[in-house]
């Protein structure tokens, strides 16, 4: 098992024909994900060849679902384009979509979240601006590099894309469940405590490594949630003490205003409910690491 | 970005939202011809982008408009918060009777917008929030269905508006979403909304932070921009659209990946208590790819910032290969030599990941001086701290 993808996921692609969506849909292929087929309205009807695997373009999503029996779309369409695609994503009624566009208008991401909240919320949104979603050895949607660790039993959520590999990578001896990169932008469509829940109920995750930065409240929101209903051990990861007030650090989301969204107030409220929080990546490696070993 | 005040009334009347008479003055006589055109009794506002101008002097009534360069030139200069004041507004000065808050904002937390209002304007919304908490109502406002005039009729007697004001503020409300969507705001402050005491309802001040994600729709914003205000090293980096923060410590971050880089800094910060207190001098992510244009580009800003005294190059190799960002290294370094450069400064370098050996491998054989590496990102940045120490 894993969360939200697994080796029956059938994904498609929704820009596959562009240079990032053709590059990735080729790693995703590499990593052993099932592609079935990509979108471009324009090229509807085509085939792109990856290295001897031609996969059908299609028109929309829902058209790819029906031939394909798709499940998952990975979107790589610019940030002008990307509301549009996730409302077509939710329309259709897919299972998740993993949007990977970074640079979406907050306008464009939070409108597209009130879509999907009346329509039922029957499609899971990962990202925008995120690095995707991985169980490793099963499936592969979006940018993370897979390959750099093994599959077993720790679950990881991050806000960041680089955090999550270097997590990924320094406990890949003892492998992952899902690694899920949920962005960096203020407004995202699953989060923290989405995560948290989907590994506290998967039989496959005994633990969970979860990464946070400055901007928002959703650490202090995951912590509350770890206290009422998490009894899996969690590790913590904060990055941003030395960010200063009001300046925006890469990620659209990652801003301390005011007091608020400090680094120090998540690392503490995610303390209080009982997370170890290392001081650097490293040390979080190394506090998952016994925790796994103590098993 | 935030906006001055003076732009955010120039989007306000834009967009239908009563505002007064002004315009904006760098110099006192350039003040006094506004005020002479405005006729009467003027205020004169500093424009700089932090609250309470008024309690540090930054805002003075001027009788006419002899007095409203005077008191031009004593503003204009300032220095309040630690921003100078170099423009000031010039407009007409309006009787207040009552005064209101209003705002839009994006709600993080519940992924929407909201509308935020009060009878109790004038003073910092954060304290009346703590104080007065009944006083400040909070109206989700859903991002397909808007503000319409029932809508912003519902805000407006949440807030407590007076009975006499309430189909004006609606309308203004109406005009501030109008503000808020057309012009891809995520927040449109006005405190305070006043009502004159002929009974008009004018917005006496505003506060506009626009959405730099949303600037592909709206190539005017880009005027908009502060640029005397930012430092010449960001100014720089953003001419070569670079991802760079200044800041005041003495060990230059480069580094891919937001969170990478954010986390860089602070294991940097920590690493430094053991030296004296060194500090991450700079915030730069240079993204995927790492080519070598992209990092000579970043060590050329870095190591022109005269505090600088080492530099870590923290690297993460995920889909990035970490040989093609060794080369990249090399070849920036040769490049900023060949560009007259003199790099004196010391370069700790840590790649991981992808390619990490073969990447190890290319850097060593270059023989490159002042160069040395560090497998972990603790080892490295405390290295790169002992250095800037020295």
């Amino acid at each position: 098992m894993a969360i939200f993808l697994d080796r029956n996921s059938r994904v498609i692609v929704q820009g596959i024909t562009g240079s990032q969506g053709a590059q990735h849909t080729r790693r995703m292929l590499a990593a052993g994900t099932t592609v079935v087929g990509g979108t471009n309205p324009k090229k509807a009807g085509t085939t792109v060849d990856f290295d001897g695997v031609a996969l059908p373009v299609f028109g929309g999503i829902a058209e790819a679902m029906a031939s394909t029996g798709a499940n998952v779309v990975v979107a790589f369409v610019p940030p002008a384009g990307a509301k549009a695609g996730m409302i077509e994503a939710i329309d259709a009624g897919i299972e998740l979509a993993v949007v990977i566009t970074e640079g979406i208008p907050v306008h464009d991401s939070t409108a597209a979240w009130a879509y999907a909240c009346e329509k039922g919320n029957k499609t899971r949104i990962i990202g925008p601006n995120c690095p995707g979603v991985a169980s490793p050895g099963q499936s592969n949607a979006g940018i993370i590099p897979a390959d750099i660790t093994k599959p077993g039993r720790i679950g990881l959520v991050s806000k960041s894309g680089t955090l999550t590999y270097q997590m990924m990578y320094e406990l890949r001896d003892i492998g992952f469940s899902t690694c899920v990169g949920i962005g960096g932008d203020p407004v995202i469509g699953t989060t923290h405590i989405d995560c948290l829940r989907a590994f506290q109920d998967d039989p496959d995750t005994d633990a969970i490594v979860m990464i946070g930065e400055i901007g928002g409240d959703a650490e202090e929101r995951a912590a509350a949630f770890i206290e009422a209903s998490v009894t899996k051990p969690v590790v913590g990861y904060v990055a941003g003490f030395t960010a200063p007030e009001g300046k925006t650090m890469g990620h659209a989301g990652a801003i301390v205003s005011g007091s608020s969204g400090t680094a120090q107030a998540k690392k503490e409220a995610l303390e209080k409910v009982g997370v170890q929080v290392g001081k650097t990546p490293s040390e979080a490696a190394r506090l998952m690491r016994e925790i796994m070993a103590s098993r | 970005m935030d906006l001055f005040e003076y732009q955010a009334k120039d989007l306000f009347a834009a967009h239908g939202v009563p505002v007064t008479l002004g315009d904006v003055a760098t110099t006192a006589d350039h003040a006094r011809e506004i005020a002479e055109q405005i006729g009467g009794r003027v205020v004169v506002k500093a424009q700089v982008k932090t609250g309470g101008r008024g309690k540090a002097g930054g805002v003075k009534l001027a009788d006419d408009a002899n007095d409203a360069g005077i008191k031009a030139s004593a503003i204009l200069g300032m220095d309040i918060k630690g921003h100078t004041v170099h423009r000031v507004l010039v407009t007409e000065a309006s009787d207040i009777a009552e005064e209101y808050y209003f705002s839009f904002l994006l709600d993080r937390s519940n992924r929407t917008f909201l509308a935020m209002a009060s009878r109790e304007g004038g003073m910092e919304i954060e304290q009346v929030a703590v104080e007065k908490p009944e006083a400040l109502a909070k109206i989700p406002v859903d991002a397909i269905h808007g503000v319409d005039v029932a809508k912003a009729r519902e805000i407006a007697e949440a807030a407590g508006y007076p009975a006499d004001v309430l189909d004006q503020a609606a309308d203004v409300i109406v005009s501030l979403w109008d503000v808020f969507v057309g012009e891809d705001a995520t927040l449109v402050e006005v405190n305070p909304l006043v009502k004159t005491p002929d009974g008009k309802v004018l917005a006496l001040d505003g506060k506009v932070t626009l959405d730099d994600n949303a600037g592909f729709r709206h190539p005017e914003h880009e005027e908009l921009a502060d640029t005397s205000a930012s430092d010449p090293l960001e100014a720089r980096a953003k001419a070569d659209g670079l991802n760079y923060v200044k800041l005041d410590g003495e060990v230059g971050i480069i580094g891919n990946g937001a969170g990478l880089v954010m986390s860089t800094l602070d294991v940097v910060a920590y690493a430094g208590e053991e030296f004296g207190g060194v500090r991450p001098a700079n915030f730069l992510d240079i993204g995927g790819g790492a080519s070598a244009d992209v990092m000579a580009a970043g060590l050329g800003i870095v190591l022109s910032d005269p505090s600088v005294r080492s530099v870590f190059v923290n690297v993460f190799g995920g889909i990035t290969a970490c040989d093609a960002v060794a080369n990249g290294i090399v070849a920036a370094l040769a490049k900023l030599r060949e560009g007259g450069t003199q790099i004196t400064t010391p370069l700790v370098v840590r790649l991981d990941g992808n390619r990490a050996a073969e990447g190890r491998e290319i850097l060593a054989g270059a023989g490159l001086s002042g160069v040395e590496q560090n497998d972990t990102m603790d080892g490295a940045a405390r290295r790169a701290a002992e250095l800037a120490a020295r």
